[in-house]
């Protein structure tokens, strides 16, 4: 509860304007309160700390790994499961709510300053990699900033990815880390040191650099096949499909295993019933066809993305937009191993269909570019759909019609 | 043909590689052979055809420079070879530049170019107009980049800012460098051709691809 008349007001504005956005039908409303309830009292977030706090942060799975800490704990817990992950939208889940505990995604660039308000109890940090370049233009840039805020927190214990150099290296100076070796593919943005600029040596299970910076040994979790948290097996059987979406429940486990409220075991069985987060991995139907929708926004998580498709017979859609929420440029696709598709029909959506198309051409993979969307293959075979930041939520909307 | 991408760990931020593959594949449609060769930071420059230099962050930037200049680089190109530059690989290769602050760093001296900061960084669609044809991009940088006399650029600007607002890169017999960044050969296939015939010495058929689809696209995203 806010514990000044200002930062009440604030709240109360927030929740007020979110009503009216909403009865309006303009969207879900939750960002343009937020922004109001800030304006009045910018020290709102710290107002309306709940008594538990855990912020996920990183490039890819923060939304994921939200929904499996919010489904493990099965608590009533404020959520931000809109994917709205500034400030604004942190303000309007923690002022909608009254519960205890908060689990709340965080924008790698915004983490900082939230952390400063929030103070949170636990820290979950995923991983690092290129993404929007044109908007936040140096990832080592993040690592940065991360390394200077996260140096200074004192209570707060962090779960981080032991295979991420940049994670990594945004954790040199802080305490209480409980490091998770977890599978992580992507490097192609930490093949150079973060310290020194040398040439990070990838082995087997470990990396390192000649200067001294390594892969932490003090692990907390494994995730090698089995998962094993403090030296303890938790039984792990997804409904959620992919090695990544075990890599975020891994780090998701860890998390409440820190924070100490809820068995492991027990969160680690409620996963199972996890079968959509935000619209991705359910079934729908889209244009008359069944389809399981999925979101790839950046390399590393089409990497990953890809990786689970290889052995896939379905259908394959891939939609490229490249609006200001995907990042205006959209010279990532080179950065994708496509070539992992083989010669297998794709067909292509969206407003750069032309940029993907000519990027599979390329990779020898065969391109069939709609151009309109009355167009879309007919068949009665189930389709993967794959899209971007705007083109999922369009693929979301459509399926979500009448 | 031997393609060799220098330092992608360093100078790779935006799909770089993608420069390479429509190289590779480009002359492959001509049944000709090509091989793409990664150069690392502890290898020696291998003898190549073109060698490529991508976009890159301040600091590997900077590290890729004074590696280049240890290895002697600028004998290998003044001995014959070919490179294409785009963005902080253009910068490299110039008298100097500067990216953190307001301090020069040395670069390759191949060209007469300096870098300065700008007051802005520039990120937005580019395009060019190469002696009556046009180069479409995406550019982001923070660079100035001044030319000395005699120095000639790639191009002028249609759209966008490139060196100076006014042209874009330079160009000598041997090397193309532009701020149109990333797998520029991808969106101009003429470019890409224009590179393959002016290191292989032969004139080349042309070849007929979903990316003259997308290089019209762009044309008239662009409004040209």
């Amino acid at each position: 509860m806010p514990t000044s008349p200002r930062a009440e007001l604030g709240r109360r504005a927030l929740l007020a304007v979110n009503l009216i956005s909403r009865l309006l039908g303009r969207g879900s409303g939750t960002v343009i309160g937020g922004r109001v309830g800030l304006r009045i009292d910018p020290e709102l977030l710290r107002h309306l700390r709940p008594s538990r706090v855990v912020l996920v942060s990183g490039t890819n799975g923060k939304t994921t790994t939200t929904a499996m800490i919010v489904e493990g704990m099965s608590l009533h817990v404020a959520s931000n499961n809109t994917g709205a992950n500034m400030p604004e939208g942190i303000a309007a889940a923690l002022a909608g709510s009254r519960s205890d505990h908060a689990v709340l995604e965080v924008d790698e660039a915004w983490l900082p300053s939230v952390t400063e308000s929030l103070e949170p109890d636990v820290i979950v940090l995923l991983n690092l990699s290129r993404d929007q370049l044109d908007r936040a233009n140096e990832v080592r840039q993040i690592a940065e900033n991360w390394r200077r805020a996260l140096g200074a927190v004192s209570k707060t214990k962090i779960v981080a990815n032991a295979n991420d150099p940049l994670v990594v290296y945004a954790l040199d100076e802080a305490r209480g880390v409980s490091w998770c070796d977890v599978p992580t593919q992507w490097r192609r943005d930490a093949t150079a040191c973060p310290r020194c600029n040398g040439t990070i040596v990838y082995a087997k299970e470990s990396w390192s650099c000649t200067c001294g910076f390594v892969k932490p040994s003090n692990i907390t979790t494994t995730l090698n096949g089995d998962l094993r948290i403090l030296g303890r097996n938790l039984p792990l059987r997804l409904s959620l499909p992919g090695e990544f979406n075990r890599v975020n429940a891994a780090m998701a486990l860890t998390a409440i295993t820190v924070l100490g409220d809820v068995s492991p075991k027990l969160a680690s069985m409620r996963l199972r019933g996890l079968y959509s987060v935000a619209g991705r991995f359910g079934e729908k139907e889209l244009w008359g066809r069944k389809a399981t929708l999925l979101l790839a926004k950046n390399p590393a998580s089409f990497s990953v993305l890809l990786e689970a498709l290889v052995d896939d017979k379905r259908e394959l859609w891939i939609g490229v937009n490249a609006e200001i929420a995907d990042g205006r440029d959209p010279s990532w696709l080179y950065d994708v191993p496509f070539e992992l598709l083989g010669e297998r029909v794709v067909y292509c959506f969206g407003t750069r269909r032309l940029d993907l198309a000519t990027r599979l051409a390329y990779a020898g993979v065969r391109p069939q570019v709609i151009d309109d969307v009355k167009n879309v293959p007919t068949g009665s075979g189930e389709v993967v759909a794959v899209g971007n930041y705007t083109v999922f939520q369009e693929w979301l909307q459509e399926s979500e019609r009448r | 043909m031997r393609i060799a991408v220098v330092y992608p760990e360093l100078l790779g931020t935006y799909g770089d590689g993608g420069n390479a593959l429509v190289l590779q594949q480009r002359w492959k449609y001509r049944r000709h052979r090509a091989t793409i060769i990664e150069v690392h930071l502890s290898d020696v420059i291998p003898a190549a055809d073109i060698y490529l230099l991508g976009g890159g962050e301040d600091g590997p930037q900077r590290l890729a420079a004074s590696t280049l200049r240890k290895r002697k680089f600028a004998k290998t190109i003044n001995a014959g070879a070919h490179v294409l530059a785009v963005c902080a690989g253009l910068q490299i290769l110039g008298e100097s530049f500067a990216v953190e602050g307001d301090t020069q760093f040395e670069g390759l001296g191949l060209v007469d170019a300096v870098t300065t900061r700008g007051a802005d960084r520039r990120v937005g669609n580019m395009a060019l107009d190469i002696s009556g044809k046009v180069l479409v991009g995406f550019e982001n940088h923070g660079g100035v980049t001044a030319l000395g006399s005699g120095v000639e650029p790639l191009g002028t600007i249609l759209k966008g800012f490139g060196n100076d607002g006014v042209v874009d890169g330079f160009q000598t017999e041997q090397i193309w460098a532009t701020y149109a960044h990333g797998p520029l050969l991808a969106l101009n296939p003429w470019f890409a051709d224009h590179i393959l015939s002016t290191i292989s010495g032969q004139d080349l058929d042309p070849l007929e691809s979903i990316a003259d689809d997308l290089y019209q696209r762009r044309l008239g995203a662009l409004g040209l």
